[in-house]
């Protein structure tokens, strides 16, 4: 299991989705992509986008005008 | 075929696209969605600027593709086309509709990449929830013909909410879908539609006033129409398009155009671009950040801060301070008289 780390900051949904979608396609099950954006928005439109893949959120939060999610990739779902 | 058929859905968020995807999903076939983001779309970016207050009520994502993708159970694919779409925009073949709108090109377009998408992945035929005659031109009869051509889809692309009013396609002679289980939609009436969706049990779904894309809303393409004569030349970056959806956009002299924050959610969008542009704020009273786009030659930067000191708090009395900043310069502060409402002339409003 590898965990990198995705710098959305000051893009604007729906590019963290997007750039997300493109991390995880490099990724394999069960590893981690920490990911930072300051669109608020990307709070749910990760997390939908996860949930449609296949993914799972495993944290996520607002903290000084900035997002951080944590995803973990799936076994078997295309980005 | 003895595997399950699979489509690609265009999916816009809408109403139409999400019934189509969920008609051929009800027949067996195996759907995943697919979204392209050119820049010009109405929502999916607008969180940062204002609070979506239409995503709060109907909970999950305030992304329309998102949340229809998740209504009917299916992957989306959100493919960034920004760079590609600047050629659609810029130079489209059939020409643009009321405004900048180049509907047929971006119909073309989509399902090209739609049929790129589907090759790539051996998908098996494309699905969108195109009605024959309910825009005036990307789905009127005649150019439907076109899309399915000048697109390479050919007889792979299936219309199901319109299929019985076309000739049969491949899945339809394959046996992939039945087209006695498709429909024969036609016309501006919308009414098919929402009793289709009663049927399928959907009971919400985005209304988008004027569509899905700025490039249809008359406002947005003059300021669009402004970027380019100021510039000379039709080119645009994200920035530049994400920033015409943005403040009152005002020119007052030809060479130097000024976006002023409307809102405290526009305020601190326009914050995030003040390493890019020289802009005023003002600071003897409550009032809106401002953008300076252009040069500023002599007389310029006091008659933009009489401006903003317009619609400030300020606006009324005798002066009003103001904070001035290059990108990269520290700030001048300088006092002015904001401009009275009768000496701002409406020609200097664009859009």
């Amino acid at each position: 299991m590898a965990r990198t780390s995705l710098d959305c900051r000051n893009l604007l949904c729906p590019m963290p989705v997007i750039r997300v979608q493109a991390a995880v396609a490099k990724l394999a099950a069960g590893d981690e992509l920490a990911v930072y954006a300051t669109d608020p928005g990307a709070l749910q439109d990760i997390p939908a986008w996860c949930r449609v893949h296949g993914h799972a959120v495993l944290s996520s939060e607002e903290r000084d005008g900035e997002v951080y999610l944590l995803v973990r990739v799936g076994g078997g779902a295309s980005a | 075929m003895t595997e399950q058929p699979k489509a690609v859905a265009l999916i816009s968020g809408g109403l139409d696209s999400m019934l189509a995807a969920r008609v051929v999903q009800e027949q067996g076939v195996h759907v995943e969605g697919i979204n392209f983001f050119t820049g010009f779309c109405v929502e999916g970016h607008t969180h940062a600027i204002r609070a979506d207050k239409r995503a709060e009520e109907r909970q999950g994502s305030g992304n329309n593709a998102l949340w229809v993708a998740e209504r009917l159970g299916i992957p989306l694919h959100i493919e960034d086309v920004v760079e590609e779409y600047k050629e659609v925009l810029t130079n489209p073949r059939h020409g643009y509709g009321a405004n900048l709108n180049p509907c047929l090109d971006c119909k073309v377009f989509m399902v090209r990449k739609a049929r790129e998408w589907m090759e790539a992945h051996g998908f098996d035929f494309i699905v969108t929830g195109e009605v024959v005659g309910q825009r005036p031109k990307s789905q009127r009869a005649k150019y439907l013909p076109v899309v399915s051509a000048e697109s390479e889809a050919e007889d792979r692309l299936l219309r199901p909410l319109s299929a019985r009013r076309l000739e049969p396609t491949l899945p339809e002679r394959m046996g992939w879908v039945d087209r006695e289980r498709l429909h024969g939609f036609h016309g501006r009436s919308r009414k098919p539609q929402m009793a289709l969706a009663e049927r399928l049990g959907i009971e919400t779904w985005a209304q988008p006033a004027g569509g899905c894309c700025f490039l249809t809303d008359a406002s947005y393409s003059a300021k669009l129409a402004d970027l380019w004569r100021a510039r000379g030349a039709k080119n645009y970056d994200l920035d530049d398009i994400m920033l015409l959806k943005v403040g009152r956009h005002l020119r007052p002299r030809p060479h130097l155009k000024l976006i002023i924050a409307r809102e405290e959610g526009e305020t601190r969008f326009l914050e995030g671009y003040r390493r890019r542009y020289p802009h005023l704020r003002t600071v003897s009273c409550g009032g809106p950040i401002a953008l300076l786009d252009g040069t500023l030659e002599e007389g310029d930067l006091a008659l933009a801060a009489r401006l903003v000191a317009r619609f400030s708090a300020g606006r009324n009395a005798e002066s009003v301070e103001l904070e001035a900043a290059e990108p990269d310069g520290a700030p001048q502060r300088l006092s002015v008289t904001p401009l009275a409402p009768q000496a701002v002339p409406a020609e200097w409003y664009i859009g």
